[in-house]
């Protein structure tokens, strides 16, 4: 804000009680100058300390790692990723055509219903799909009692391509949503103007549609690629190593903190290069106008054509969301008949505790960044904020490992303090507390909240706030009268997010909770790696009803 | 001349609500015709129908003499060599300007293209951002380059929905008239769609008036001022008001301003010009001439500043309205009386319903 002249006052003030006013004001200006700068060092500072630890290696487990791990972790998340970006690419982006220019019978109920699997964790997808599809499971074992043999082949599930499987079935919705918002805003248009120019839609899709939807799609398979390489649960349920697992087994099998933080270095930099390549194409979506084509009707499909595309579109739902839904309930009946673990209440508790306890932390963190950004609108500030926005990138094993360490100084340095000068022992303070956990979750889901709350402060326009001035309404009368009205619906949303995110959250919470602190993902965690999956369903299916409430939210907006 | 374009009783339906119902037109090679009408009133269907995009349910198009579309049969649009400028425009954002204006020209050969492309940007003017993206144009040259892209698969037919709604009211009639100049001097053959009468004045050779899905009239700017079909034009088209008059045995019309002389142009074909029948006359403003000696007085009700003109509505002694357009100096206040006298060289007239 340039020409900052203070509201005009029509009460006729003295001139020295004014410029006192404006001191006090601009003190607190620079405050909310400084403040995003603060936020930013959340995200710096685990990066910088994850890096740090090649300075002072394990030299002899690191030597260890990379002879013997390192090339398999490489090869393995190099073919995870290729299998995960075909995989979303294909089904995000056909189904994401189909329902955005056909219809053909349900194409309406596909349109929403193809979202619902985001509200199920892919550690989720990956048991059930174990517990179905294993040597053990319930296929396997009826295919070899029809046959009344042995199989010849059946695929091996605990693989490469099975893990791409289930993380395709779990993040194609990221590049279906964001294909499906280009198609729908400007396909079948620029299709017409494709066929005005002399080309058949196949052409037309091909030739103009493709290309110009590639920025979403990319940001799409990008989103999807982050989650699949922040996945932790999941890979770890296949017995698949990545370098999440490799942190987390380091850390609580070798017991070396600064070889995770090795490997957590090296994440970071394959993290990177997918951070780089999504915001690039992020910065092309501006160009291109994103208003809904007027009345563009959608072009039937007839005959074997709508068999096909009913039967596609089925068939991924069923696998992704009904399937899972209903092995769950399965299990989840037969759990309930043999005994429920009578921990489950106080392990729902500690999942919504801490969800909550996140929601508003990073809500109100979120919401004052927004705020400083708009009193500060200068290149520092809208980098720090960028930075500070970042974290949803980092895999939540990065983060733990990242803000465990400098929690873990500063937890040392405070307790030789105290007893410097108390001469008591006060033993460890933050560890062993939620506040590394909360820490780590205000990093990694602080974007979730911030660009919901950031674009409806856009809403409250500078003239809205000239205008309460006006009438003599500033400061927290200004804030309780029209931000908070005004914001109440983004931050429900923002909060929701955060709250949901956290509920199914696994790393961190796995790694830096306090000692037999166990909520429900965690306790998802220890019941599938011993292969209970109906002791695990009734959890899951808490996780998933959850997960719904976004779900629903989302679906809504985007059908209205 | 021959007939480009032949649309013999159309009808377009959505559901159950009627679009398009039995509409015909022609239009022949060279002109630019355009359909004008309130939003809502089925122009862009009909566009759409040309087109190809839409399918019609009867009636029958006609393209160069061959059938494009008819009930249960669509020739797909890229198969009609039908150029269209959407409202949008839709320019490819991905594309810098010579790749949009040589998108369509993929049969052509390298040089082919580079030559058609380079003679298109001259002509439009676009050369200077030839290598820019669509992002970096101003609303103007947009709309230009999407022009150009029609217009390089040398199309028989261009269409243009709605193509100044999207910019700024100054831009606006520069740019219609830049646009006509340019169709005439290639020759094209063209249709537009648009919901304003300046913009239909400005650009086409025919105009075609719609209203809930019928063509009210397809005739010249000049025709449908001076020779409206039915009440609708008369009223829709420019400004006027209708007031009542009586045919006197001298074949002139009595009204309240006085028995007025002229040509009669009477739509209702129908009907004869009996004596004593009771008739409705269209008094435009410029029928009615301001003048202090003339004994017929009017009381200024209402006035509005044009510049050269003031447009006074004024009150005669029955409380009839009429308007007038009066030189600028003539500043009369409003409840003021001021003497007028008709001038009509052409004399519209309804029968009285």
């Amino acid at each position: 804000m340039k020409n900052d002249s203070p509201p005009v006052n029509l009460t006729v003030a003295p001139a020295t009680r004014q410029r006192c006013g404006d001191e006090a004001k601009y003190g607190i200006r620079r405050a909310w100058r400084v403040f995003p700068f603060l936020v930013a060092s959340l995200v710096l500072v685990p990066v910088c300390v994850v890096f740090a630890s090649f300075l002072s290696p394990d030299s002899e487990i690191w030597q260890h790692l990379i002879t013997t791990t390192l090339p398999g972790l490489l090869t393995n998340t190099l073919w995870l990723s290729l299998g995960v970006i075909l995989g979303t690419s294909f089904l995000g982006v056909s189904l994401a055509w189909l329902t955005s220019v056909y219809t053909f019978p349900g194409s309406r109920f596909f349109s929403w219903a193809l979202f619902l699997p985001l509200a199920i964790p892919a550690y989720v997808i990956a048991f059930v799909a174990l517990g179905m599809f294993d040597y053990t499971g319930p296929v396997q074992t009826s295919l070899r009692h029809w046959f009344n043999s042995d199989l010849l082949w059946f695929p091996d599930i605990r693989s490469g391509p099975g893990v791409a499987v289930v993380m395709t079935l779990a993040f194609y919705p990221y590049v279906y949503l964001l294909s499906r918002d280009a198609f729908l805003t400007q396909g079948k248009r620029l299709l017409e103007v494709a066929q005005s120019l002399g080309f058949n839609r196949q052409q037309g899709f091909f030739r103009v549609v493709l290309p110009m939807a590639r920025p979403w799609i990319v940001a799409g398979v990008m989103l999807a690629l982050m989650e699949t390489l922040a996945d932790f649960g999941a890979v770890s349920i296949f017995n698949y190593d990545t370098f999440t697992t490799a942190i987390y087994k380091t850390w609580f099998g070798m017991f070396s903190l600064s070889t995770a933080s090795q490997l957590a270095s090296l994440l970071i930099l394959i993290v990177l290069v997918i951070i780089l390549t999504e915001q690039r194409f992020r910065l092309r979506m501006r160009f291109s106008e994103s208003r809904k084509s007027t009345r563009v009707e959608r072009i039937p499909l007839t005959g074997w054509k709508a068999v096909a595309a009913t039967s596609f579109a089925g068939a991924v739902l069923f696998f992704a969301f009904v399937l899972p839904v209903v092995q769950l309930g399965l299990w989840a009946m037969h759990a309930l008949e043999v005994g429920v673990d009578g921990r489950y209440p106080e392990f729902a508790w500690h999942s919504i505790l801490l969800s909550v306890l996140a929601a508003l932390i990073t809500c109100l963190v979120a919401a004052m960044l927004a705020y400083s950004v708009r009193i500060h609108s200068d290149r520092y500030t809208r980098f720090s904020v960028r930075l500070a926005t970042i974290g949803y990138a980092l895999p939540g094993a990065v983060l733990a490992v990242g803000i465990f360490i400098p929690m873990a100084w500063l937890d040392n340095l405070l307790s030789d303090w105290i007893e410097a000068i108390t001469g008591a022992e006060t033993g460890l303070l933050i560890q062993g507390t939620l506040v590394v956990m909360l820490a780590a979750y205000m990093t990694r889901f602080l974007a979730v909240s911030y660009f919901p709350l950031e674009s409806a402060l856009q809403r409250v326009t500078r003239s809205i706030d000239e205008a309460a001035a006006g009438f003599g309404v500033t400061g927290w009368r200004m804030l309780k009268t029209i931000y908070f009205p005004m914001l109440k619906s983004s931050l429900l949303t923002a909060a929701t997010l955060v709250f949901v995110d956290v509920m199914k959250e696994m790393p961190i919470t796995l790694m830096t909770r306090p000692f037999d602190w166990d909520t429900l993902a965690v306790r998802i965690f220890s019941l599938t790696s011993e292969g209970q999956w109906e002791q695990a369903a009734i959890p899951a299916l808490t996780l998933i009803l959850t997960g719904l409430i976004p779900i629903i939210f989302l679906v809504r907006h985007s059908e209205t | 001349m021959s007939i480009l374009l032949k649309l013999d009783n159309i009808s377009h339906t959505y559901g159950q609500q009627v679009t398009v119902d039995e509409l015909s037109f022609e239009l022949e090679k060279g002109e630019i015709g355009c359909l004008l009408g309130p939003s809502g009133c089925g122009k862009t269907t009909v566009l759409r129908s040309i087109a190809g995009f839409e399918p019609i349910m009867s009636g029958e198009i006609w393209l160069n003499g061959v059938s494009v579309s008819r009930a249960g049969f669509v020739l797909p649009p890229e198969q009609r060599r039908i150029g269209m400028v959407f409202q949008e425009y839709a320019l490819f954002p991905h594309l810098n300007v010579t790749a949009n204006v040589g998108f369509g020209l993929h049969h052509s050969t390298r040089t082919e293209r580079a030559h058609r492309v380079a003679e298109l940007l001259q002509v439009t003017g676009l050369t200077e951002v030839a290598d820019r993206y669509p992002h970096e144009l101003s609303g103007g040259q947009q709309q230009r380059v999407a022009l150009a892209r029609a217009l390089a698969p040398y199309p028989e037919l261009i269409l243009l929905d709605e193509p100044f709604s999207n910019l700024d009211v100054g831009l606006r009639e520069h740019l219609s008239q830049e646009i006509r100049d340019l169709l005439k001097k290639l020759n094209i053959t063209a249709i537009l769609v648009t919901h304003d009468q300046s913009e239909a004045f400005a650009v086409a050779d025919k105009i075609g008036v719609m209203h809930a899905g019928k063509m009210m009239q397809w005739s010249s700017a000049h025709d449908l001022y001076h020779r409206p079909a039915n009440r609708f034009i008369a009223d829709f088209i420019g400004q006027g008001v209708l007031i009542p008059g009586t045919f006197m045995l001298s074949g002139e019309v009595e009204t309240e301003l006085g028995v007025l002389t002229g040509s009669i142009y009477r739509p209702d074909p129908s009907s004869s010009e009996v004596p004593d029948k009771q008739v409705d006359v269209l008094i435009r403003p410029d029928d009615i001439i301001h003048d202090d000696h003339s004994p017929l007085q009017a009381a200024v009700v209402h006035k509005a500043f044009r510049g050269a003109q003031f447009l006074y509505t004024l009150r005669l002694a029955s409380g009839q309205i009429v308007l007038s357009l009066v030189p600028s100096h003539h500043d009369h206040a409003i409840g003021e009386k001021i003497g007028i006298r008709p001038e009509t060289d052409h004399i519209v007239v309804f029968d009285r319903l």
